[in-house]
């Protein structure tokens, strides 16, 4: 780890006025802690957002949708009852990432924001495509974890459990910088490879996200989120699916099939939602969208077999969705 | 046998298990040595579940981890590894590091530990440092004023490689034109515990061997024959991965270098060890070197000699002129301090209609990296009654750090291939899989623990394979352990009596965490009528008589004996001090409650009163582990255990998650049966993490190590832990004072191979490889689908 400077900021506006170039933030510091020791992130100061008050507060309800500070932790996302009751998948996805040690200190915005974990990533003895360097090594080397999407360029995962349930509640983050606020969704906010290899989404470096924003449910709507990983404990997962089922009598309206674990932005399974629209969810019916779902997957030499459990997983969420659970 | 100029004594032993039936032996023991102990029924202190007697030292945070040392004006060492698999080092330039801030030190590393080198020196490479063989291999290290001054001076050690072909899959290594680990013939020397394999054996290419033959001697009877006259024959082949060890506390030492002599503090599992290490390594009196170990964060056979890391601190205190810690970080660990050596192994079975066997035929190509060591034969040697049975392993060298023993070496591989390949002759068969083993396992022991732990199961309720509707199959299997009753005969005890009544006992062993401080508490406790509680123990010096190294499941068997001999001894002399007091002869003086009586009743004092007799301010004996007790019939005895387990597979995810254990164990006279549970809890959950999670992933292109955090290498953590139910039986042989046993390895030979064999009793699919991860596993049911539909 490098040494550097320490800024405690107690306003956004003191926040903005301290970031640059070699400035880093830190919220819960989980992401950034382990950048810091495997040398990947020597940033000149650290400017600390977690003391910014009023950032830290979960407002609203199923008819108004969800205003959540980015300085909710995920612990607290799992246990308000109006997220757990209404917003399921996203008290689920929050509630099963990482371990509860962690879940105490991760804050929703650091979450979104967290760096990949492909592992040629995470190791300073790679210098990888999408740390400046030429070669992308998971492509012809280790990769079981990684991308069966959208994985020619970089075939990292995106990390986020939060990403994956916020782009299927349609979702959208506040971002505020020196120019003041926007507002975008989740689903434009992750980008991909192709588009700049070096990072995930399109925060502007002089911006902070100050809002985390889940519109109203139609009701009738419901939501669920799974993660599979090879074990439970302090791991991540290897599928992930949210989704959200909205029906007008028994007949399915809009579905929204969102993957994570599986390309390296929340990956939205377009073909899938389709297939629903207008059957009753059941068995069948759940099936024949999970294949579609996959359709295109491009697995590289070592994940194959993720094809198959999202298949499953898939099948499975929409079944929970619909109440089957 | 006995030592020949030393008085001796016949004693008759109750032999036999407890609960079953006991038959006689006589024994000639040594003279001085205590009378026999009887069954734990009969005992106050010893088969008590007795609480770790550290556990609030532990829990709280005082108890003093080699990590925790702090010395005045010590400084902090770091080593830099090797960034490349192979290369012949050209210069190492070390002059920015040297003026970097609060840099002390700076030392190249001459003598590389822990790795086979070359045999006929004059065919190595010509290179004026050790060649580097695998990325992470320590080059040099760093002292200076704080650890992160270090870190960043050891980063300004600048290498010139030339760098050299590598390889680190062993199936490539084995192909003919592979790039060689070694140019010629290469030998590591053993370590304690059972690790390195044996030396001076043939070699091609990267291939050392095969060897034929193990541990106990050469091939039994002609495998040719016995599987002429089988009426089956099964065949497996099964690979197993590279685990490392991941002690909670890495490898490291605090080194104190003195003009009088060198002071280490080491996490360590053998103080003694270390110390003869350093002295060879020094040119020192042993005397002079003085090795602690007050407390240890953990150690499964890679912690024995002085290490790499021993050796550079050492060298770094000597030029710094001040005490310099060294605890290796989490990937260097990984990279360098160790590893299980994986497996390939070709497994043929035959067998009799009536199950018994005909033949064992095992080809195993193992690589412990830049080690050797790789066998995984024991279990096929040494498991079952069978005529004849041939091994046959190989070391292949691959560009990756060098294996060590690892609880059990080759145990855990070897098991769950036979273990597979016996259920399978049991199905072909059609007998059940114990019925077959109790065939062809005459061991009184097992039979006892395949029958203890059937009926605490629930054998009988056992379904056929993939009998659930639904998913998620649940199954039911079974797995034996074998290891081996090896005694350190370097083990030695001290026991005082001061005159307040107070009791200490010395020894260099050290505590590892399987709870030797209080086994020997019990034990000088029961002789001398107090509470384990009264005794202070002192251990992990080697300022105190030498102790054995814990490896091998030698511990308690080796020094309780040296400490209920010691304490019987000092007993003795207070006995005498008192005996006229309390009107009989020293003999008849006996000691139980905190009370010293005579045998016929009548007088009697609390020990502290007799300790108010002694002449001098302290009265002490010591002993030393004494050879096995025998009549000249007693075989070398084996351990063992029956773990059965219960499973869950989603085979719509390939998730298996182990549901429940039931292990079985015997380690002789259990001195602390709560301590013994512990540590089969420990052997079962390591085991299940080997068997479903962990894996050193190198890098196929770059030969690096992926993996080297405990985030991305896989462990078990509470979710996947299942309830664990332990039995322990007793089993009495009279093979010393105590005669106790160990318990740590065998406690995870058995667990990967049971929990196969469930797998399979859940799904009808056999996992022949491991961790059994959903790939595979989904794998494996997609394969088995397709050859169902082809028949
Ligand atoms: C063993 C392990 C398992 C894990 N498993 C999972 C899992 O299954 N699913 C999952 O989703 N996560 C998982 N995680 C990741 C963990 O959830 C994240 O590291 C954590 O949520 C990060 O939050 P933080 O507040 O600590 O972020 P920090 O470390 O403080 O910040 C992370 C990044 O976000 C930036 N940032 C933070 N807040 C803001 C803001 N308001 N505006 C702009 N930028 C900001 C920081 O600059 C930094 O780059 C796991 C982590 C570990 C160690
Ligand atoms: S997947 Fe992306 S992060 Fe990983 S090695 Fe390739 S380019 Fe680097």
């Amino acid at each position: 780890m490098n040494a550097f400077e320490w800024v405690n900021a107690t306003t956004v506006d003191e926040a903005l006025g301290q970031m640059g170039s070699t400035s880093l933030l830190k919220a819960g510091g989980v992401d950034v802690l382990d950048r810091l020791k495997e040398g990947l992130d020597a940033p000149k100061r650290l400017v600390n957002i977690r003391n910014i008050k009023g950032l830290d507060r979960i407002e609203g309800d199923t008819a108004t949708g969800l205003r959540i500070g980015p300085l909710v932790t995920l612990a607290q996302l799992d246990v308000h009852p109006v997220v757990r009751q209404s917003f399921t998948a996203l008290a689920d996805a929050a509630g099963h990432a990482a371990t509860p040690q962690i879940r105490n200190m991760a804050t929703a915005g650091g979450n979104l924001l967290q760096r990949p974990r492909c592992w040629y990533f995470r190791s300073r003895d790679f210098h990888c495509l999408k740390k400046g360097g030429e070669t992308c090594f998971a492509q012809k080397g280790e990769n079981q974890y990684h991308a069966i999407f959208r994985n020619d360029v970089c075939a990292i995962v995106h990390p986020s459990a939060l990403g994956t349930a916020l782009v299927a509640l349609g979702g959208s983050l506040e971002l505020t910088g020196p120019r003041g606020k926007r507002v975008v969704r989740a689903e434009e906010f992750f980008t991909l490879p192709a588009v700049a290899v070096d990072r995930e989404n399109s925060l502007g470096a002089d911006e902070i996200v100050t809002l985390i924003v889940v519109p109203p449910l139609v009701s009738g709507s419901r939501s669920a989120y799974t993660k599979l990983g090879e074990k439970e404990s302090f791991d991540w997962p290897i599928a992930e699916v949210a989704v959200v089922v909205e029906r007008s009598g028994v007949n399915v309206s809009r579905a929204s099939i969102v993957l994570g674990a599986a390309a390296p932005v929340p990956y939205r399974a377009v073909a899938a939602e389709k297939v629903l629209v207008g059957k009753p969810l059941d068995d069948a019916s759940a099936r024949t969208a999970a294949k579609a779902a996959l359709e295109g997957a491009t697995p590289l030499s070592g994940n194959g077999y993720k094809t198959t459990l999202f298949e499953t997983v898939i099948r499975r969420t929409l079944l929970e969705a619909g109440g089957a659970k | 046998m006995q030592d020949a100029t030393k008085p001796t004594r016949k004693e008759k032993f109750k032999v036999g298990i407890a609960g079953g039936s006991m038959t006689e032996v006589e024994y000639e023991i040594p003279a001085s040595e205590p009378p026999v102990l009887p069954p734990n029924a009969e005992l106050s202190v010893i088969g008590k579940r007795t609480p770790r007697l550290d556990g609030r030292l532990k829990v709280t945070g005082a108890a003093r981890y080699t990590a925790d040392v702090k010395l005045p004006g010590m400084l902090h060492g770091r080593v830099v590894g090797a960034t490349v698999p192979h290369a012949r080092i050209r210069s190492i330039d070390v002059s920015a590091a040297e003026k970097a801030p609060g840099v002390r030190a700076v030392y190249v590393h001459e003598r590389l530990m822990g790795s086979a080198v070359v045999s006929d020196k004059t065919k190595e490479l010509s290179s004026n440092y050790p060649i580097v063989r695998y990325a992470g291999q320590p080059i040099a290290a760093v002292a200076a004023t704080t650890p992160q001054a270090a870190e960043d001076a050891a980063k300004l050690v600048k290498i010139d490689y030339e760098v050299l072909p590598f390889v680190v899959d062993a199936d490539d290594a084995r192909k003919p034109g592979a790039p060689l680990v070694f140019p010629a013939p290469a030998d590591m020397a053993g370590t304690a515990g059972g690790g390195g394999g044996p030396a001076g054996v043939p070699q091609t290419g990267n291939v050392r061997g095969p060897v034929k033959g193990g541990m106990f001697g050469p091939p039994r009877g002609d495998v040719g024959k016995g599987f002429t006259e089988a009426d089956v024959v099964v065949e497996g082949e099964f690979r197993t991965q590279v685990q490392t060890h991941c002690p909670l506390e890495t490898h490291g030492v605090v080194a104190d270098w003195k003009a009088d002599g060198l002071t280490v503090y080491a996490s360590t599992q053998g103080t003694s060890s270390v110390r003869d290490e350093l002295a060879e390594v020094f040119g020192l009196p042993k005397t002079q070197v003085r090795v602690i170990t007050e407390f240890m964060g953990g150690g499964f056979g890679a912690k024995f000699g002085a290490g790499n890391e021993g050796v550079l601190a050492t060298h770094l205190s000597k030029k710094a002129g001040a005490p310099v810690k060294l605890m290796l970080d989490r990937r260097t660990e990984h990279l360098s301090a160790g590893n299980r050596p994986s497996s390939h192994q070709i497994l043929r079975v035959g067998a009799k209609k009536d199950g018994s066997l005909t033949a064992i035929h095992l080809l195993n190509y193992g690589t412990a990296g830049v080690g050797t060591g790789a066998g995984a034969g024991g279990p096929a040697q040494n498991m079952y009654d069978c005529p004849a049975v041939m091994t046959e392993e190989a070391d292949v060298f691959v560009n990756a750090g060098p294996a060590a023993a690892f609880r059990a070496p080759g145990h855990p591989q070897g098991c769950f291939a036979l273990e597979q390949v016996i259920d399978e002759v049991a199905e072909k068969l059609n007998i059940d899989p114990l019925a077959l083993r109790d065939k062809i396992d005459s061991n009184e022991a097992r039979r006892t623990e395949r029958r203890l732990g059937a009926e605490r199961v629930g054998w009988s309720k056992r379904k056929a394979p993939g009998s659930d509707a639904g998913p998620v199959k649940r199954g039911l299997g079974v797995a034996q352990s074998v290891w081996y009753r090896f005694t350190d005969m370097d083990s030695s005890c001290e026991v005082r009596i001061t005159r307040d009544g107070s009791v200490e006992l010395l020894s260099g062993v050290q505590d590892i965490g399987g709870g030797i401080r209080t086994a020997l508490a019990q034990v000088v406790a029961e002789e001398l009528g107090l509470k384990a509680s009264d005794i202070t123990i002192r251990i992990g010096d080697t300022a105190f008589p030498n102790g054995p190294a814990s490896g091998g499941s030698v511990t308690t068997n080796s020094i309780t004996p040296a400490a209920r001999n010691a304490a019987y001894l000092v007993k003795m002399q207070l006995a005498a001090l008192v005996a006229t007091d309390l009107g009989v002869p020293a003999a008849d003086v006996l000691m139980r409650a905190g009370k010293v009586e005579a045998k016929t009743g009548g007088k009697s004092m609390t020990f502290r009163q007799a300790a108010k007799h002694l002449k001098t301010e302290q009265i002490s004996s010591l002993a030393t582990r004494s050879p096995n007790y025998s009549d000249g019939k007693r075989v070398f005895d084996k351990y063992g255990g029956v773990q059965f387990v219960e499973v869950s597979v989603d085979t719509e995810t390939g998730v298996i998650h182990v549901d429940r254990v039931v292990a079985v164990h015997d380690c002789g006279r259990p001195i602390n049966p709560l301590g013994v549970e512990s540590q089969v809890n420990g052997g079962v959950l390591q085991g299940i993490s080997y068997a479903l999670y962990e894996n050193r992933q190198l890098d196929r292109n770059t030969g690096l190590m992926v993996n080297p955090n405990l985030e991305q290498y896989k462990i078990l953590g509470s979710k996947e832990t299942p309830v664990i139910e332990t039995i322990i039986i007793e089993e009495y042989r009279g093979r010393s004072s105590t005669d106790a046993g160990g318990i740590g390895e065998p406690a995870t030979v058995p667990t990967a191979a049971a929990i196969a064999n469930a797998v399979y009793n859940a799904t009808g699919v056999r996992m022949r490889e491991i961790p059994m991860t959903p790939a595979r596993v989904l794998a494996a049911l997609a394969a088995a689908r397709k050859e169902g539909a082809r028949t």
